[in-house]
This record gives structure tokens, C-alpha cells and sequence, in this order.
């Protein structure tokens, strides 16, 4: 989608916001908006894909108004009820609904640092021969979806040049929106930043995006 | 009201909106439903506070530092590399090494959220995160380097890379001068965070720390 989140080249935010000696959370609430998004994510209703899908989904002066977490928890709470953890009205009341099951949690706390070392690594079966091979010259799609997509738009309908084959991987653009994993070859495309942003970028300066093989055209 | 505006059926307005108060409100939610163990909680934090963090990378990089052939294997294949050490998992399930060089420098950004290589490097700085790194870095990352310190000459070939899919970067730094003599230990108090995401250069030595 063409939100605000593909924020690759825009102007306007500002200087970096170096903070030396940054603790890993600045406040606890945060810490718990991150475990608790990697707990109920054991329950398997949606995939790493659909969580950046519904962060970005968030009302643009919303995502642009809140901190990291706090997108990660609003998100979240989408989720929760999209996928039926818990409905409206549970969360306008702040307690289960009194006919509401309890439930058994997936993730105990015994299993948290086996399922972490696990991870979910996307590499699957090539399901065809890659159509591209490292140093073919190819031109991204002028593509505008409403669901999620990995294409930034800054390097949409731009000349690259294939520089790494990765293998099959999960196709994320899919996967988010409920479509299945639908294996596609993945490749890391370089842009040369003078396509990319004109005369005003070094002549030596490059961008490398992965991108998977339905974003790309052949020359 | 357009057909394009939903901000209202989001079911996160339900809440309170000071996070502090929404994420309490939620937590104890999907606690008392069972949805969540408060102990797996505690678990995560722990992990990300005190277990995985920069000092992983920081021995991959001090290894490559002292052994040629290890360096080799790293920037081949990163992930069977840095497994090697026993760092893998969640957000470092498919790892790629790319390494400064005199002529090269390589920086690591995510445009669209924050991808990040967790495995090695732990849980993104907030600058990592900002509108700010992500909007400017790929257009202009010789100004976002100098706001770090770092000045690069213009013969240097500068390379971001957008980490777009799940593979996650991490950069090699240069092997500062005068660090001949140290150990793999010693090595890696050189390496820093912020050299691994590609916006500053390893210490030097007796600089470490300061």
C-alpha cells in the first residue's frame, strides 16, 4: 500500500535522533508491548507479514503521531480482534467476556528461548528456475497495490542490476494478505543512486533492495 | 466519510490511548482470558534485556578479525557462519555479511518498518526506528553518516542496503589500526553496535569505551 510507512527519500523529519548510551526500552510498558506481540504470535492466527501489514495499515496521522511501540500495540490489538482473540467488546470493558472459555497459552515460559532459537526462516523449495541470474539488468514493476508490498515506492519502475540470488523465499506481498506463502526466487537488485535520486546523489553510490521475482522485469 | 478512512473501526481506539494505561489494560485482558503466560512475558524480556544484543555480532566480527579462513566462511555464507557461534534464530534466520573496505562502506537500513539482524545485534536503537534514518539514509546517506561523526571521502563507494525481505544484514567493519597484538576478546571491545549497522568505524584501541 502507498502509505506512509515507505518512507524511503522523503523530506521533512528532521536530524537523526542519536541518543548515546540508549537503554533497550525506555519505559517498561514497552517491554511488554514487545513480549506480548511475540507471545500471542504463538497462537499462529497471522504471520510476521500481516503484523508489518496491519502496522502499516494504521491511520497515517495515527502512525505518524505514535511511538514505535505504540504501533506495535495498536496493531496488535487489531489483530487480536480480526482474528478472533478477543471481540469489542471484551476490549471496551477491559475484562473477558463471562461466557468467554479460558484459554491455555501457547508460549509458556519453558519454550520461549526454544521457539526464539527456531525463529521462522522463509526459504522454501524453489518452485520453478529463476527467471534472473546476478548481473542480468532488470527494471522493477510500476506496481501500486492496496495490500502489502516489499517494493518501496522510491524504486518503482527503476533500472537495477541483479547482485545476489537468494534462493526461494516466502513471498511477503502474498503471505500478508492471507494468500498463502507462495514461494517466489528472491534477489538483491542494486540501484545506482543517481536513478534513483538524480544528479544530487554521488555517481559512486548505490541502493540494494531485496526484491522477489514478481517485482521484477526482465530488460 | 470516505470509504478510505477507517480510523474509527480500528478496534485499538476501544482502549485507553495513554500507552501505559493501554498496555495494562491489555495485558491484564489477555491474561485473566489466558491468552498469554505472564512467566513467557517476563521470559522475552529478559532475553532481549540481557542475553542477545550487540555483543553477539561483536564476537562474530572479532573472529573474522583474527581468522582468515572464518572471515572467508562469513561473508560466503553469514548464516551457517555466524551459526557457527551459536547466534541464530528469529530475526537472524538468514543472515548476509557485507564488508567495509577502503574503497567500500556498507550501511543497513529498513525503509518500510525496521527490519533488523536481532540475532546478532539484539533489539534496534531508536534512531534505527525514526522517520528520520529511513526516510533520509537511502537518498542521502553521506549527510545522515556525517550526523553520526563519520566523514567519508568522496572516492569511498557508499552502499545502503534496504533490507526488504527476511534476509538481514550485518557489516563487516574495518580492522582498526594498531589492534595487532589484541585477542579475540580484546578484538571484539572494538566492535560496537553502530559499526555493525554501517554509521561509524570500529574504535581504536585505548579509545574503547570512552
Amino acid at each position: 500500500m502507498n502509505g506512509v510507512h515507505d518512507m524511503g527519500g522523503m523530506h521533512g523529519f528532521g536530524p537523526i535522533p542519536i541518543e548515546e548510551n540508549e537503554p533497550v526500552f525506555h519505559e517498561d510498558w514497552e517491554a511488554r508491548a514487545l513480549a506480548m506481540t511475540l507471545a500471542l504470535a504463538g497462537w499462529r492466527r497471522w504471520n510476521l507479514d500481516r503484523s508489518r501489514y496491519a502496522r502499516e495499515a494504521l491511520p497515517p496521522e495515527s502512525y505518524l503521531s505514535m511511538s514505535y511501540y505504540e504501533r506495535w500495540i495498536a496493531a496488535l490489538v487489531d489483530l487480536t480482534v480480526e482474528n478472533g482473540l478477543l471481540s469489542r467488546e471484551e476490549l471496551r470493558q477491559g475484562r473477558p467476556s463471562p461466557d468467554a472459555e479460558p484459554s491455555k497459552p501457547p508460549v509458556t515460559a519453558d519454550r520461549v528461548r526454544e521457539i526464539l532459537a527456531r525463529g521462522g526462516p522463509t526459504a522454501r523449495e524453489a518452485p520453478s528456475t529463476p527467471r534472473f541470474s546476478v548481473g542480468d539488468s532488470v527494471r522493477t514493476r510500476n506496481i501500486h497495490p492496496a495490500g502489502h508490498t516489499r517494493l518501496p515506492r522510491y524504486a518503482r519502475d527503476k533500472w537495477g542490476e541483479v547482485v545476489l540470488y537468494h534462493g526461494a523465499h516466502v513471498f511477503a506481498d502474498a503471505h500478508a494478505m492471507g494468500e498463502g506463502e507462495q514461494p517466489q526466487h528472491l534477489y538483491t537488485v542494486r540501484f545506482s543512486a543517481r536513478d534513483l535520486w538524480g544528479d544530487q546523489a554521488s555517481p559512486r553510490d548505490s541502493v540494494h533492495i531485496d526484491l522477489w521475482e514478481p517485482h521484477l522485469n526482465a530488460r | 466519510m470516505t470509504g478510505d478512512n477507517h480510523s474509527h473501526d480500528h478496534p485499538h481506539s476501544l482502549l485507553p490511548s495513554d500507552p501505559e494505561l493501554r498496555v495494562k489494560t491489555l495485558e491484564s485482558l489477555l491474561v485473566e482470558k489466558g491468552l498469554v503466560d505472564p512467566a513467557a512475558l517476563e521470559t522475552y524480556i529478559q532475553v532481549y534485556s540481557e542475553e542477545v544484543g550487540p555483543m553477539n555480532g561483536a564476537r562474530v566480527v572479532a573472529r573474522a578479525w583474527s581468522d582468515p579462513e572464518y572471515r572467508q566462511r562469513l561473508l560466503a555464507d553469514g548464516t551457517a557462519a555466524i551459526g557457527e557461534l551459536g547466534y541464530s534464530g528469529r530475526q537472524g534466520e538468514h543472515l548476509k555479511v557485507v564488508e567495509n573496505t577502503p574503497e567500500v562502506h556498507n550501511v543497513v537500513v529498513c525503509t518500510l518498518c525496521s527490519c533488523y539482524p536481532w540475532a546478532v545485534l539484539g533489539l534496534p536503537p531508536a534512531w534505527y526506528k525514526s522517520s528520520a534514518y529511513r526516510a533520509r539514509v537511502v537518498r542521502e546517506p553521506r549527510a545522515v553518516l556525517r550526523e553520526f561523526g563519520l566523514e567519508l571521502s568522496d572516492d569511498i563507494e557508499v552502499r545502503v542496503w534496504d533490507s526488504t525481505s527476511e534476509m538481514r544484514y550485518l557489516v563487516l567493519p574495518e580492522r582498526p589500526e594498531g589492534s595487532d597484538g589484541l585477542t579475540e576478546e580484546g578484538l571484539a571491545q572494538l566492535v560496537t553496535r553502530d559499526s555493525m549497522i554501517g554509521v561509524s568505524r570500529a574504535v581504536e584501541p585505548g579509545r574503547a569505551g570512552q
